[in-house]
């Protein structure tokens, strides 16, 4: 049996997409069966982040509505041999997707995947709740910003009382916090939430911290995953979460400000 | 199992009363629209027996076609009228609905508008077995068990405990709203907002651990952040009525 796990936020343009992918490809370096499902309905960009735009045919729509099966639908990662995508339709809109398809498409991948990542579009409405609807784990993205941090907040209780684990008064669906653009020098300066700021106000598990990284929009721009760059921050403090996320105890990186050598500082100086 | 398909059994049951002690379209329209506000999910459906005992007006002044039209339009269920002379009952024929004797009993003088804080239990009014309609003051007999929320209230979400206090045992979110006809007890920081007494207890008390609340509210008299924001704030803190003023007070 997999285990579903949602990306989630409430808010747009905080980097769910960039998450699933990351934590998603981390998976499958780790030899977990991984497949990420894009959620997102009418506006797909999982492909795009994956890199694997150009080699999309049949979609999750096709496949809930039985035009394709799933073996069609989904696409191998040609990087890693643990992981595919199911990528959503970009002509239909959120209402194709319904719970039973949605459920059906799950159990099926269920029994070959050890991990099913479903990347929720923004929002609070349908699409965002039949993403979250059959997770057994949700990741919950935030910036540390105070819009960000309530919307996440609503999204929590959403699992609370929305999720098929609810509804059936089963265990409560289990919550990670995820911070991404964390900067600390703004923190320092007042501009920014601390990582204690959000985790008093969500008051959930912390999963990991992403530094706020240049890496992370050319990442997305050459569909590589960050993760797969181990030069960068953000790609080895998506590395930490993963290793959280199976059960490991790893120390936190790059949440405090560098001490800036003098090379840096010249380097610097101009910014 | 037994053959038969039912069984007469002889029940007490708990009803509101409407009393009424005079009739004019209008003014009663008026009264019935605001009770009904006050707690409009109490009233919803809710079965009346409406009570003639006190009615001192001439029988053609009422029009119980009207009354029962008015009682249902906010939502209550006539099923019976009770007591009054005998041309009251001749007029309520024509209703259609039946007609229960004067109770011999001593039935609760409390109209049902003066909600006490759940806790306190009273004996139950001596019961007649043949009565079948028995009126207690549901208000006050009724005891509701303390409404306990161990999770996060979230942005968004509300919580109401009906007749009873409310204790959060962890924090109440900005955008979150939580009421009680009772108490409140917040032990984590309580930031969104909170109405105790909310049916009009004015004895009711708000208590958090640490008050950052957007705003508090007992019987329908609230203050906002901005004045919690220069006295309590983030501090242990209690709220309560007293002599027309909102108190808040770090404890």
């Amino acid at each position: 049996m997999a285990k579903i796990i949602v990306v989630t936020s409430g808010k747009g343009g905080v980097g769910k997409t960039t998450s699933s992918a990351a934590i998603g490809t981390g998976l499958a370096m780790n030899n977990k069966k991984t497949v990420i499902i894009d959620f997102d309905v009418g506006l797909r960009n999982l492909d795009l982040i994956m890199g694997c735009e150009r080699r999309v045919v049949y979609d999750f729509v096709n496949v809930i509505s039985g035009e394709a099966t799933l073996n069609q639908a989904l696409i191998k990662d040609k990087r890693l041999k643990n992981l595919f995508i199911l990528p959503a339709s970009q002509t239909r809109d959120k209402d194709a997707l319904t719970k039973k398809g949605v459920e059906k498409v799950l159990n099926d991948l269920s029994k070959d995947f050890d991990f099913i990542i479903c990347d929720s579009p923004a929002g609070i409405e349908k699409g965002a709740q039949m993403a979250l609807y059959f997770a057994d784990e949700a990741i919950v993205v935030t910036n540390p910003e105070v819009s960000s941090v309530r919307d996440s907040d609503r999204i929590l209780g959403i699992l609370q009382s929305k999720s098929r684990r609810a509804e059936n008064g089963g265990d409560p669906v289990v919550e990670h916090l995820l911070i991404t653009r964390y900067d600390p020098e703004r923190v320092i300066a007042g501009e920014m939430l601390s990582i204690s700021d959000v985790e008093d106000i969500l008051a959930i598990p912390l999963l990991g911290v992403i530094p706020e990284s240049e890496a992370v929009l050319k990442a997305s721009n050459q569909g590589t995953p960050v993760i797969l760059d181990e030069k960068t921050k953000a790609g080895l403090a998506y590395s930490d979460a993963v290793m959280r996320l199976l059960g490991s105890n790893v120390d936190y990186r790059f949440i405090t400000v560098e001490k800036k050598g003098f090379f840096k500082r010249m380097m610097g100086a101009g910014r | 199992m037994s053959d038969s398909c039912f069984q007469l059994k002889g029940s007490v049951l708990t009803v509101v009363v409407l009393e009424l002690y005079d009739f004019s379209s209008t003014a009663f329209a008026k009264q019935l629209q605001q009770k009904v506000k006050q707690a409009p999910m109490f009233f919803q459906g809710s079965p009346v027996v409406i009570s003639l005992e006190k009615l001192n007006i001439e029988v053609k002044r009422i029009d119980f076609t009207i009354l029962i039209g008015l009682c249902a339009r906010y939502g209550l269920k006539p099923m019976a009228f009770k007591g009054g002379s005998q041309r009251f009952r001749d007029a309520i024929k024509s209703t259609g609905l039946i007609h229960l004797p004067a109770a011999s009993l001593k039935s609760a003088t409390e109209p049902v508008e003066k909600p006490q804080p759940a806790a306190k239990v009273e004996p139950e009014t001596a019961i007649e077995p043949e009565t079948v309609v028995k009126t207690v003051d549901e208000e006050k007999n009724v005891f509701w068990p303390t409404k306990l929320i161990t999770q996060p209230v979230r942005s968004g979400q509300q919580i109401y405990a009906k007749q009873a206090d409310l204790i959060v045992t962890s924090h109440v979110s900005e955008g979150a709203e939580i009421l009680a006809d009772g108490n409140i007890h917040v032990y984590g920081a309580l930031r969104g907002r909170a109405l105790a007494g909310a049916q009009g207890d004015e004895n009711a008390r708000i208590f958090s651990q640490s008050m950052e609340a957007e705003l508090l509210s007992i019987a329908g008299n609230f203050i906002l952040n901005e004045d919690i924001r220069t006295r309590v704030w983030k501090e242990r803190a209690q709220v309560y009525f007293n002599n027309n003023v909102l108190h808040l007070k770090p404890i």
